[in-house]
C-alpha cells in the first residue's frame, strides 16, 4: 500500500512566480529554512537539496519537468542514515491555474508501508508551504522559516 | 478562513480528520465503516472539509482517496502563535499529552 502524503495550498500568484519561488535558491533560503536547491532542472538531471552549510539534505532525480506546472523528483534523505536506508520517495508537485491564483499541490509518496521518511518530511511541508505563500502574497517570507535548519 | 473554521466546529467532521489521521488515504466507503451515518451524510461532510481545503482528494482509477490536508490549521498556527513560541507551546503539549494520556 505505501505510504503518502497530499498537501494542497493555494496561492495567489502565478504559476511561474510560484515555479521560481520553489526551486530560485534566493526564494528557497527564505521559506525552505536556509536550504538551497542544486539541479540543471532537466529530465533525468541530479536534484539536492542543500544545508547552508554545504552538506546535502536530500537527494534525488528529475523524473518529469514541465515547468511551470509539473515536477516529479526521485528524493532520498542523506543525513539520517535510517531514512536514507528507505531508499527513494516520489515528490510531485503540480501547479494549475485557478481564479485569482494557482492551486499547489504537493504529494510525496513512498512505496514502503509506515515509512519513517515520509513521516518526517509530512512535518516540514506545511510549514514551507504557508512560507511560499507568504512570500508570494506579501513579499515576507515567514521569520522562522528564514533560520537555518540543522 | 471562515470555511476551516465552520467545518471544524462540527464534531463529525472532525471524527472524519481524525480517522484520516490515523491513517491517510482512505475512501468514502472506508470512512464510512463503523458508524451509523449514512453514505449521503458523510460525503456532505467531506465535501465541506474539501471545501475548506482540510481533506485533499486523489482520484485512483474509479476511487476517490481522501488524504488530511493540515495546510490551513498550519496557517491558523501561523497567524497567531508567535513564531518564538512554537517549542514552548510544543513542549506543553507533549507535556499534557503524557500526562493525560489523552488523544485531545
Amino acid at each position: 500500500m505505501g505510504s503518502r502524503f497530499v498537501y494542497v495550498i493555494y496561492i495567489r500568484t502565478t504559476p511561474e512566480k510560484l515555479w521560481d519561488a520553489l526551486t530560485n535558491p534566493e526564494f528557497t533560503r527564505q521559506t525552505w529554512g536556509g536550504t538551497h536547491q542544486e539541479s540543471d532542472w532537466t529530465e533525468g538531471a541530479a536534484w539536492t537539496l542543500m544545508f547552508a552549510d554545504g552538506r546535502a539534505a536530500d537527494s534525488g532525480e528529475i523524473l518529469e519537468i514541465d515547468r511551470p506546472r509539473k515536477l516529479v523528483l526521485s528524493w532520498r534523505n542523506e543525513f539520517r542514515p535510517e531514512l536514507r536506508a528507505e531508499g527513494h520517495a516520489r515528490c510531485t508537485y503540480e501547479i494549475e491555474t485557478i481564479d485569482g491564483g494557482v492551486k499547489f499541490t504537493v504529494t510525496h509518496e513512498s512505496d514502503k508501508d509506515d515509512s519513517e521518511l515520509i513521516k518526517a518530511v509530512s512535518n516540514g511541508w506545511p510549514a514551507i508551504l504557508s512560507s511560499v505563500k507568504s512570500l508570494l502574497e506579501t513579499g515576507d517570507s515567514l521569520a522562522h522559516m528564514r533560520q537555518k535548519r540543522a | 478562513m471562515d470555511l476551516v473554521f465552520k467545518a471544524l466546529a462540527d464534531p463529525t467532521r472532525r471524527v472524519l480528520l481524525d480517522r484520516l489521521f490515523k491513517r491517510n488515504g482512505q475512501t468514502l466507503s472506508e470512512l464510512c465503516g463503523g458508524w451509523e451515518m449514512s453514505r449521503q451524510a458523510i460525503t456532505k461532510h467531506l465535501a465541506v472539509l474539501e471545501d475548506a481545503n482540510l481533506v485533499a482528494s486523489v482520484k485512483r482509477g474509479r476511487e476517490k482517496l481522501h488524504y488530511l490536508n493540515p495546510v490551513p490549521i498550519n496557517e491558523i498556527g501561523e497567524r497567531w502563535i508567535g513564531k518564538y513560541e512554537r517549542g514552548r507551546l510544543k513542549a506543553l503539549a507533549d507535556l499534557k499529552r503524557s500526562l493525560e494520556n489523552d488523544d485531545g
